[in-house]
């Protein structure tokens, strides 16, 4: 298990070595100077040339990416142009938002989907399973900003339930924060609940025909008890996956309904950035988010390897 | 052999906006490029079926001319993913466990593991908002999953004795690739190409909501929707019938994707019969 840790470890290492060249490459090949990118065309040549020199843009290309990684790794991230503070600041800022989003998010879909795919998956071929794979078709070809519109216009305009957007931040109470998270998370979560349902189902489907579950009817569990005993911890590996992909989708992929709903978390931050040509914002929230799902990809492997040995010896 | 009714009922769907996009091509109920500010935000009656929007405009007609857009963008990206990404996967699979296998599968995951959207926004807005750069911002998260597929598909197909054979008749690693490779993991291709068809709808519909899709005048999905946002409350006709079209496209992609599954996938074809 260590050494499949540490290989994995390894590999994770150079996964974000290569992403922040490429992110770095991206922001190079900008058609000509990102300083006067930045300031528009109408800039005063001596603007610029303060700006390259904020920017740290004078000097090689090598060592301008190593003042960008080694200023990451001990926590620098450079100052935003726009905002004008530590872009560190800034994104740890907006991490309380976006992270509690993508979590709420994910719990919501997780509890929507194990139910809803181990009933289909019980009643395989039966009115219930064809209602819930017919709904499920229909929640993926949703799009989450879309659903995220009906929604407002429903609980916000019409029922008055929530607010149509904003944050009043946490400081004014949990839950008043979790309250205008609610319908994000629900236009978030129910496109990811409609896959992660059918991938359950059809797992857990999957696993009920392998060898092991008939030894285990033959050795006298019924049905259930060999589901519960050895199909779901089985059945769980691909649904892992899956989840681990959606968080990090969610992370990133609020970034439209961050947008519907006017939340200033990190995904507006990365398109306000860009809109703004904040660069250096951009650069390095892009970043973290690739950092942050590399990690999620890295935790659910090992998550892999803990459920099932054979996995460990593929390295 | 008989046709999957999801095979069926997608493919009317996806005929049907299909068919809407050609037409729109020299006929449209109203002209969607003219305003007849008189004609503002109509509900939808027997003359304007869907309603106008906040120009007048036919909303019936926009939706035809925005379904052009959403599958031409999803179509070319997905011809980038294939074209790029099946000769990948190929060229990987052909030199299984060799350098080029493992740099072209490193390189793969490490696209999977850039937020596709953010980038997709990041490419939009370096390049400048176009329906071009929205194509290949879509494109290029298509080449990892079209090489991982054809790699797949391609390793259990060389291990077969035909392969053998052929590689004791003398022939290439390349030609044998495109020989007897290639058509036979093209049923792989086409359900996936289906799947991300119907992914490339819903990508161009976000990127044009957040603006970066295809620019004004020419109509879009996406833009239609983010147009309705501020006047959802008293006009809710706008923002649901392009979000309707959305829906049904990708529900009808979708429905095809399983159909064609079911009777061109060899091992579950194998696991009916």
């Amino acid at each position: 298990m260590l050494r499949f840790a540490a290989s994995r470890l390894i590999s994770l290492s150079l996964s974000l070595l290569a992403a922040s060249v490429v992110i770095f490459a991206v922001i190079e090949v900008i058609p000509g100077d990102p300083a006067a990118f930045m300031l528009g065309l109408n800039a005063q040549e001596d603007t610029v040339a303060a700006l390259r020199e904020q920017l740290g843009l004078e000097g090689s290309v090598i060592n301008r990416y190593f003042g960008w990684v080694g200023g990451m790794l001990t926590g620098d991230f450079g100052t935003s142009y726009t905002y004008r503070v530590p872009v560190a600041d800034l994104i740890l800022a907006r991490m309380w938002i976006s992270l509690p989003l993508a979590l709420y998010a994910l719990i919501l879909s997780t509890l929507i989907a194990f139910p809803v795919g181990l009933i289909a998956a019980a009643r395989r071929g039966r009115p219930a399973d064809m209602g819930i794979m017919g709904v499920t078709q229909l929640g993926i070809a949703v799009p989450n900003f879309w659903f995220a519109m009906i929604l407002v216009v429903i609980f916000a305009i019409k029922l008055r339930w929530f607010s149509a957007g904003g944050f009043p931040g946490w400081d004014n109470g949990f839950w008043l924060g979790l309250k205008s998270l609610t319908l994000p998370a629900i236009a978030l979560a129910l496109p990811q609940a409609s896959i992660l349902a059918r991938v359950m189902r059809s797992s857990v489907l999957d696993t009920l025909d392998q060898d092991y579950i008939r030894t285990a009817r033959a050795k006298g569990l019924n049905r259930s008890q060999a589901i519960w005993r050895h199909g779901l911890r089985n059945a769980m590996i691909p649904v892992l996956t899956i989840i681990g992909m959606q968080f990090s989708f969610l992370l990133a992929g609020a970034i439209i309904i961050e947008n519907v709903f006017f939340l200033p978390g990190l995904g507006r931050l990365i398109f306000q950035g860009i809109t703004q040509r904040d660069l250096i914002v951009v650069e390095s929230g892009v970043m973290l988010l690739v950092f942050a799902v590399i990690t999620v990809t890295f935790l659910v492997d090992l998550a892999y390897a803990a459920v099932d040995p054979r996995l460990r010896r593929r390295g | 052999m008989k046709w999957p009714k999801t095979l069926i009922l997608g493919g009317l769907i996806f005929a049907t906006f299909l068919g809407a996009a050609l037409l729109s091509l020299v006929w449209t109920p109203y002209p969607v490029d003219t305003l007849a500010i008189a004609a503002k935000l109509k509900p939808p009656t027997s003359t304007f079926w869907f309603g106008t929007d906040h120009f007048g405009r036919d909303i019936f007609s926009m939706i035809m001319v925005g379904a052009r857009t959403s599958i031409a963008v999803a179509i070319v990206a997905v011809g980038i993913g294939i074209t790029l990404g099946v000769p990948l996967g190929l060229a990987a699979a052909a030199n299984r466990g060799g350098w080029l296998d493992e740099v072209i599968m490193r390189g793969n995951d490490l696209i999977f593991a850039f937020p596709s959207l953010v980038i997709a926004i990041l490419i939009t807005a370096v390049f400048g908002p176009s329906a071009l750069n929205a194509i290949i911002a879509i494109g290029i998260f298509n080449i990892p999953v079209f090489a991982r597929v054809s790699r797949g598909g391609a390793l259990s197909l060389w291990t077969l004795d035909y392969i053998l054979a052929a590689r004791v008749a003398g022939k290439g690693r390349l030609r044998i690739s495109t020989e007897h490779i290639l058509p036979n993991i093209a049923n792989l291709l086409i359900v996936q190409g289906t799947i991300q068809f119907s992914l490339g709808i819903i990508a161009e519909a976000a990127l044009s909501y957040v603006g970066l899709g295809a620019q004004p005048p020419t109509p879009s999905w996406g833009r239609m929707l983010a147009d309705s946002q501020t006047m959802i409350s008293f006009a809710p006709h706008l923002a649901l019938f392009p979000g309707f079209a959305i829906v049904l496209t990708v529900l009808g992609l979708n429905l095809m994707g399983d159909g064609l599954r079911d009777i061109l996938d060899p091992r579950i074809r194998r696991a009916r019969g």
